[in-house]
Parts: C-alpha cells; sequence; structure tokens
C-alpha cells in the first residue's frame, strides 16, 4: 500500500497530464474562479479540496468543455485545450463520474451505458467488454440488470465502468463517496488506486479530509475560486487542511452530553408506511424514542426511507393509525402537518428549493409558508405581513443568511444560505420536537459549527430533535444516541459515544446484528 | 459570433409588464400586414378597428359593456390558474349561470321587487359554480384532467340552454323562434348611462377586480393558492390541502363566469336565447394572461379585447371586413404573447467566440 502512495515524481521534460492555467470565470455577481493555476500528473491521484461555493464545481465544469473560461486556458499533455465541449474532451480521454448519476431508472445496466456512448456499437460485445472491465477493476457489475434495482454504489459503478470503456488518462470524480457505505468507499479507493498504478490520472473532488489523506497524492487547496494552496495530504493533518480549506480557525460544538434524565417527547412505535412515490421506500415497523434535551441521529445510505420517514414524523404524510406517532404523550399519528405545528413538531426537510421553501417567493413569504399558525402571522384570512418581515430580518441576522434583503426570492439565494434561512427558520419557531434532515447541507463550516450550536442550544433547553444525515461525521459529533436506516427497516439505537463507524457502515449495508461478524468478512473478501 | 439563448437567473420583472403592450403592438403590425394582404385600405381598416370605437361615447359604453364579462371570467380563471387549476370551461359555466338567472327571470315574469334581480345574480353564480364542480369533483375524487372535463362540458351546457329555448322555454308568443319571453323590468339590469347600454354589472365587475387583487395579495388564501401552483411539495409541507384548493378556485371562478352569463341575459340580452355569449369564456383565458393573471392587469386587458370584439364588428359595418378578424386577431394575440415570454425567461446573448 505504502507503494502506490507515493506521489509519482514530475519526470524532467514530460508534460503534465492535465494542466490548468490562469484559469478564471466569473457568474453575475461572483467571481467562482479567479486565475487559477495547478496541474495533475500521469498517474497521480489529486484532490481538489474545498468547501461548497469554493469553485470546485465550475473548474471542473471548464475542464470537462460544460463551461468556458472567461480567462486562461487548459492544457492537455502539454497542448493547450480550445473551445472544447464535452464530446470533444471525452474524445482526449477525460472520463468524468458526476456526484448526481444520470441514469434511467427503467433501464438495465447495459441499455444504460451504450446511451451514455458517443457511439453505437454490437450490444453483445459490449456486454462481453463491461463484464471484463468490472471484472477487471473488481466493481462487480450484472450488465442485465434493471437499474432502479440497485444501490447507489452499484450505480455509481455503471459510471465508472461507463469511463473506463473508453480508456480514459484521467477520470475525474465529483464527491463520488456521498452516496456510499464506508465499506463501499473502500472498495471504490482500491479501484482507484488500480487505476493511478496504471497509469491513469484522477482528480478527486471532496471537501471530506480524511478520505484525502487516505487516497490522494497531492491536493489543490481553493477558497473563494482561489486556490489558496498546493500540499501533501500525507503530511498536512486533516486539521490544518480544514484550516486552510475555511481560511479561519474551526469552531467546535460545546455542548453538555444529553443525560437520560428528560421525559420523553416523541415515540415512534411501529411505523408502518407505504411510500407514495413509484421508486420510493416503505418504512416497515419503525421503533424509536427521543427524550427532552437529546439529539437522536438517524444514519443511512440516501434514498433508504430517509425522506419518507421525515413526511411521516412531520406529518405531511399521515400514518394508519394515531398511536404510533406520540409526541408529549399525545398520539398525533393522524393528524396533519399544521396540527403538529401547533403541537410543536418543526421539520426541515432535505429539498429546500421547492419543499422547504418556495423559490420564486420572497424570504418574508417564506416565512409565512411555514410559520402561519406557530408565529401567529394571520389576523383572520389576512398576512400580518409586518410580522413576517421581522421574524424573517430576524433569522438573516442570527444565521448569517447572506442577502439583501427580505424581499428578495429565496430561489436567488446559493444553496448554502438558502439551507441556513430554512434552518434557522425552524429552530427560530421554539419546536418541542424538531425533525432535520441534512442539517448542514451544503453550508460552509462556519456556518455548519453555527447550525450545530444552535441545535445543541435547543436541546439544553429541553427540545427533543431527530437528525437524520448522511455525514456520519456531523451525526458522531452531535448525537447522543443514532440508528441507521436501510431499506425502510430501522436498527435499534446505539449510544453514539460506543458506536463505532465500522459497526454503523455495516448496519448502513443493511447488516445487522449477529450476522454482523460473519458478514464482515464476505464484505472484504468480495 | 454566435447567438446563444441564456435562461436569465430571474425573470424580467420591467419586460413582464412590457411584454403584454409588445404584444398588443405585434398584433397590431400583423394586422396591418394581414389588411394589405387582403387588399384592403390598412389606413382605414386600422381606423375602424382600433380608433373608431373609441371616439364615440356609444363605441366606449359598449367596449365597457363587453368588458364587464370578460374581466369577471378573467378575474376568476386568473385564480384558478395561479393554482394551476385549468378551468377550460368558462364558456358553459357562463351558459349554466345564464339558464339558472334566465330561468329566475322567467319564473318571476312580471313580479315586481328589488330582490329580483340579486336573486338572479345569486342564481347564476350558484349556476356557474354548480356545473365547475363536476370538474371540481372529478379532479379531486379520480384525478381527472380538468381541461378535458371543463372543455367538454361547455358543449353540453350550450346544448342544455338550446333544448329548453326550444323546448319548455320558448316564448309562447314568439312565432316559433327559439328564444325565451322578453323579461319584465324588474328583472333587468339599471343602466348606468342613458342612451347607452352600460349597465351596473360594469361597475360590479370593477369591485370584483379590486376583490380579487385584495384576495391574492393580501390574504392566506391567495397565498395558499400562489404556493400550490408555484412549488405544490412546499404546498404540502406549509399544510396546505391541494384539493381545498382546487375545489376553491373551480367555485370561484366557475361562480364569476356564471355571473357573467346572469349579467349578460339580465343585461343587453334581456331573454334567454341560443348563443349568450361570443365566446367571452374562452377569450378571458386571453384575458387572464395578458393582464399577467394580476386582478388589476385582468381590468386593462379585458377592455384591450373588449375593443377587439367592437372594432370587428365597426370594421365589418365600415370597411366591409370579414367577422372572423375578431376571431384572428384575438388568436395573435395570444401568440404574440405567449412568445414574447421567451424573452421574460430568457435572453439573447451574442457570444464571442473564445478560444480555450
Amino acid at each position: 500500500m505504502a507503494g502506490n502512495r507515493l506521489s509519482p515524481d514530475i519526470i524532467a521534460g514530460v508534460p503534465p497530464r492535465l494542466a490548468v492555467k490562469g484559469v478564471s470565470k466569473r457568474f453575475p455577481g461572483v467571481l467562482a474562479n479567479d486565475n487559477v493555476d495547478f496541474a495533475v500528473q500521469p498517474g497521480e491521484i489529486h484532490a481538489l479540496l474545498g468547501e461548497n461555493g469554493a469553485g470546485k464545481s465550475t473548474l471542473v465544469k471548464i475542464i470537462y468543455g460544460i463551461l468556458r473560461p472567461d480567462e486562461g486556458t487548459i492544457f492537455w499533455n502539454g497542448q493547450p485545450v480550445s473551445a472544447a465541449d464535452p464530446r470533444m474532451v471525452r474524445r482526449l480521454g477525460i472520463g468524468m463520474v458526476f456526484q448526481h448519476f444520470s441514469l434511467f431508472e427503467a433501464m438495465t445496466v447495459l441499455e444504460n451505458i451504450a446511451l451514455g456512448l458517443d457511439e453505437a456499437g454490437d450490444m453483445r460485445a459490449l456486454a462481453a467488454r463491461v463484464t471484463e472491465v468490472s471484472r477487471a477493476y473488481g466493481l462487480a457489475l450484472d450488465p442485465h440488470r434493471d437499474v432502479y434495482t440497485l444501490s447507489a454504489g452499484e450505480r455509481q459503478r455503471i459510471e465508472i465502468v461507463r469511463c473506463l470503456l473508453r480508456n480514459p488518462d484521467l477520470l475525474i470524480m465529483d464527491e463520488p463517496t456521498s452516496v456510499l457505505t464506508p465499506q463501499e468507499v473502500e472498495r471504490l479507493f482500491e479501484t482507484l488506486r488500480q487505476l493511478a498504478a496504471e497509469g491513469c490520472s484522477i482528480l478527486y473532488i471532496s471537501h471530506k479530509l480524511r478520505e484525502i489523506k487516505a487516497l490522494c497524492h497531492r491536493a489543490t487547496i481553493l477558497r473563494d475560486g482561489r486556490v489558496v494552496a498546493e500540499c501533501d495530504p500525507n503530511i498536512e493533518t486533516a486539521t490544518t487542511m480544514a484550516q486552510i480549506m475555511i481560511g479561519e480557525e474551526l469552531q467546535t460544538v460545546t455542548r453538555r452530553p444529553g443525560g437520560g434524565g428528560g421525559k420523553t417527547r416523541l415515540v415512534v412505535e411501529g411505523l408502518d408506511q407505504r411510500s407514495t412515490d413509484l421508486h420510493g421506500i416503505d418504512l416497515q415497523n419503525i421503533c424509536f424514542e427521543v427524550k427532552a434535551g437529546e439529539i437522536f441521529g438517524i444514519a443511512g445510505v440516501a434514498g433508504n426511507g430517509q425522506s419518507e420517514l421525515l413526511l411521516s414524523l412531520s406529518g405531511e404524510q399521515l400514518a394508519d393509525h394515531a398511536e404510533v406517532i406520540r409526541v408529549d404523550g399525545q398520539p398525533v399519528g393522524r393528524r396533519g402537518i399544521d396540527a403538529r405545528r401547533q403541537l410543536g413538531v418543526c421539520a426541515v426537510p432535505e429539498e429546500r428549493n421547492g419543499h422547504g421553501a418556495v423559490p420564486g417567493m420572497s424570504l418574508v413569504e417564506n416565512v409565512v409558508l411555514s410559520g402561519h399558525h406557530r408565529l401567529n402571522l394571520l389576523s383572520s384570512i389576512f398576512i400580518r405581513t409586518a410580522e413576517a418581515r421581522r421574524f424573517a430580518e430576524t433569522v438573516v441576522a442570527k444565521f448569517d443568511v447572506r442577502t439583501p434583503g427580505t424581499g428578495t426570492s429565496a430561489g436567488s439565494l446559493s444553496g448554502g444560505n438558502l439551507q441556513k434561512f430554512v434552518v434557522g427558520r425552524e429552530i427560530l419557531q421554539a419546536p418541542g420536537v424538531l425533525v432535520i434532515s441534512q442539517p448542514t447541507w451544503g453550508v460552509d463550516a462556519g456556518a455548519a459549527a453555527a447550525i450545530h450550536q444552535a441545535l445543541a442550544d435547543m436541546a439544553r433547553e429541553g427540545a427533543a430533535i431527530v437528525v437524520i444525515s448522511q455525514d456520519l461525521d456531523e451525526l458522531f459529533g452531535i448525537t447522543d444516541r443514532l440508528a441507521v436506516i436501510n431499506v425502510g427497516v430501522l436498527s435499534k439505537a446505539l449510544v453514539t459515544a460506543d458506536a463505532s463507524v465500522a459497526e454503523i457502515g455495516l448496519l448502513m449495508g443493511g447488516i445487522h446484528g449477529s450476522d454482523a461478524a460473519s458478514k464482515q468478512e464476505s464484505v472484504h473478501a468480495d | 459570433m454566435r447567438i446563444r439563448i441564456e435562461p436569465r437567473q430571474e425573470a424580467s420583472r420591467v419586460l413582464l409588464y412590457v411584454t403584454p403592450v409588445l404584444a398588443v403592438a405585434l398584433t397590431v403590425l400583423s394586422g396591418l400586414v394581414l389588411f394589405v394582404l387582403m387588399g384592403y385600405d390598412p389606413g382605414a381598416a386600422l381606423y375602424s378597428f382600433f380608433v373608431s370605437p373609441l371616439m364615440s361615447s356609444y363605441g366606449l359604453s359598449e367596449i365597457m359593456l363587453k368588458a364587464a364579462p370578460l374581466m369577471l371570467i378573467g378575474v376568476g380563471l386568473a385564480i384558478g390558474f395561479r393554482a394551476n387549476v385549468w378551468n377550460i370551461g368558462a364558456e358553459g359555466q357562463l351558459t349554466c349561470g345564464a339558464l339558472a338567472a334566465g330561468g329566475v327571470g322567467l319564473a318571476l315574469w312580471g313580479q315586481e321587487g328589488l330582490w329580483i334581480l340579486p336573486l338572479m345574480c345569486a342564481a347564476g353564480i350558484a349556476g356557474g359554480a354548480l356545473y365547475a364542480a363536476i370538474p371540481a369533483f372529478l379532479k379531486t375524487r379520480f384525478d381527472v384532467n380538468e381541461i378535458l372535463t371543463s372543455l367538454m362540458l361547455t358543449y353540453v351546457a350550450t346544448l342544455l340552454l338550446s333544448t329548453l329555448v326550444y323546448g319548455p322555454w320558448k316564448d309562447p308568443a314568439g312565432f316559433n323562434f327559439p328564444q325565451s319571453r322578453m323579461f319584465t323590468d324588474a328583472a333587468l339590469l339599471p343602466i348606468l348611462v342613458e342612451g347607452t347600454r352600460l349597465h351596473i354589472g360594469t361597475l360590479i365587475a370593477l369591485l370584483i377586480a379590486v376583490a380579487g387583487w385584495v384576495l391574492m395579495a393580501f390574504t392566506i388564501i391567495g397565498f395558499q393558492i400562489r404556493v400550490v401552483g408555484q412549488a405544490p411539495a412546499a404546498a404540502r409541507y406549509a399544510g396546505f390541502s391541494r384539493n381545498r384548493l382546487i375545489w376553491f378556485s373551480l367555485l370561484v371562478s366557475g361562480g364569476l363566469a356564471g355571473l357573467a352569463g346572469a349579467f349578460e341575459v339580465a343585461g343587453p340580452i334581456g331573454q334567454l336565447v341560443p348563443v349568450i355569449s361570443p365566446g367571452y369564456g374562452f377569450t378571458a383565458i386571453i384575458v387572464a394572461f395578458l393582464g399577467r393573471l394580476h386582478p388589476l392587469g385582468i381590468v386593462l386587458a379585458s377592455l384591450v379585447m373588449a375593443l377587439s370584439y367592437i372594432g370587428g364588428e365597426n370594421a365589418q359595418v365600415e370597411v366591409g371586413l370579414p367577422q372572423a378578424v375578431t376571431g384572428v386577431f384575438q388568436g395573435l394575440l395570444l401568440f404574440f404573447l405567449l412568445a414574447s415570454d421567451f424573452v421574460v425567461r430568457y435572453r439573447l446573448r451574442v457570444a464571442r467566440a473564445t478560444t480555450g
């Protein structure tokens, strides 16, 4: 392992595989990339590290030919690449695996791969090549399976195989691990190391420092669109890299661990829920309880019933029986979201645009959206706009929402800022029970710390908080107890302080209790 | 040099209000071309179509008269359109409202009393709302597309009206013409300006437009309608019931269309005849969009569309243009409006060819 961790040397006279020189890109209102320089050597795994909004995605889109730079040039093996489009870039030998997969659920693996190729070919030959490539790189994949039956990890393999079929010299991976279990991440890293050893360069985009330390030879760190450092992740510590990435000292959340002394505020007992979505997940016999002052975490790979669970807890979906969800002793399973809000249950859904907020409406109107009753914003049928504006201003001030004003439409805020607004709007309604999905999705580390602190403070005041998150670091950082959801089934709750990442990882992969030990073997043997 | 189409970050507010004017201008311009191609003197044709109705007090009163039903129906439809409820059957609801109001007028024929007119209006509203309840029920209960049901029910309503005026409601002293008796005075709307047909309905329509604006801009009901139309998932999150809003917007738009029908029979027509409306229910769809689904914009738009009716009649008499020109103009207007919406959401950019 130590062998392929060494950075390939820069061989004199041989140009880097990819060089980015002086690239700038301006969007209305922001300078997304500001005179960016960096280079990737042949066979190197190069990390592009930065917070959300640091300009990583823009840079990658420029390299992949989706965007054109305003200034600057991309060099491929020493030759300038001019007026590129993705098809041309692919022909050069650059492949990209996007964060969000573009797959047709109702088609087979093979059909999806064929659709992604630029030129049509013989399907039988293609199937043989797919099997060959997937075997060579340990990417177990059945070409004839329907995509909707596959896990996120398997779907990602389709995208990787699709790239590998054209023997790329550079593979771009955009946040590839956000949907994977820790074990799947390890397997992906094996594949990437093997590719690098064969001479393929890899540009690895992430903000997860541990992964970068484990995988990458070199790292370029972006902040506010500029390259602020280039470093060797093997030498730097995660903390030093984080500080360079953020540009300031990280604040740690201070909280007194929730004692078991509080009264039980939320009880879920035997919740079954059929999903209304065709490819959704049915919830099966979900049981857990959260006490006052406690933060309860729900881990899991995306798409395992988290959104269904949030809808059931918030009251957007009614349960079949009132008794299966109880808040402060009151059965609320058959009460709608508005009634539950008045009983003190607030929720932050995962999707902000169009679910937690109406993009085309102002921040003031978006306060009315969830606060119309709880914040007493109505006098008979008329909306008390002045009150709503005052509340919106408080949210903007307390949660550092960067916006020209409260009259701005929610859709024009950046993802992180809108997240801060939506989270702040619910927290400041002082709910007794808060259900929050991906609380820090897309916000910078400073704001994430502020949100975590706000949740901790709420818990101290006696609220019961459920945090649904895919980010294990976050869950380990702030929760008292946590459980894992997998295909609509919730595991037994573990005390966070006693749980290990490996244990949670196995649960995320659907391996429970006693068979965990035996299955662990097979996971590694696979 | 390349011309590129780019989506705007936010729809341009200025253009949102400029484009309806632009659409009207383009319609006039293509009218000009059309008249030339048809061999008419374009100056005279345009003058008689667009200008001369505005030059006489009679013309102006007729425009306001015809604007009333367009305004009423347009305001109602716009509420539904904002909630993504596409009631295309206002024409049928107008017919049913006219039927109900006319039925009351005939039943109370010859009686006196100030209560007769309000009763007819109430019957008109009820008739239109009940007729719109059919698509509302089908939509909320069985998820049947309201565009189809409301549109198809229009033809049922007109046939129902014909059945009645050709049959049981036919004037016994009317030489077998397919029309009812003329209503007595107590069942006719008071005239606003002596010597014209302009009745009190226009004033009521204006008041209702203002009420519609207050409803949409300042109340939680209007807020719910806008949220449901823009982001259905956010509406569920807010706890707003989609079904209740479907019922609300169909009943309101149906009721207002029914009231427009009542105003027609108790106003300029004064009896029940086989054809109550020259397509007000359909034209009001254009009015709603031309007015940007804003009740006050709809007031202006309904005046413009009313002009196209009067102008069409005028040009027919003065220049001999075919009556179909009115329909052509209304269609052109909608076409240009939809086309110009493109520039509200997108912009054209001339991109320099860049390298690297």
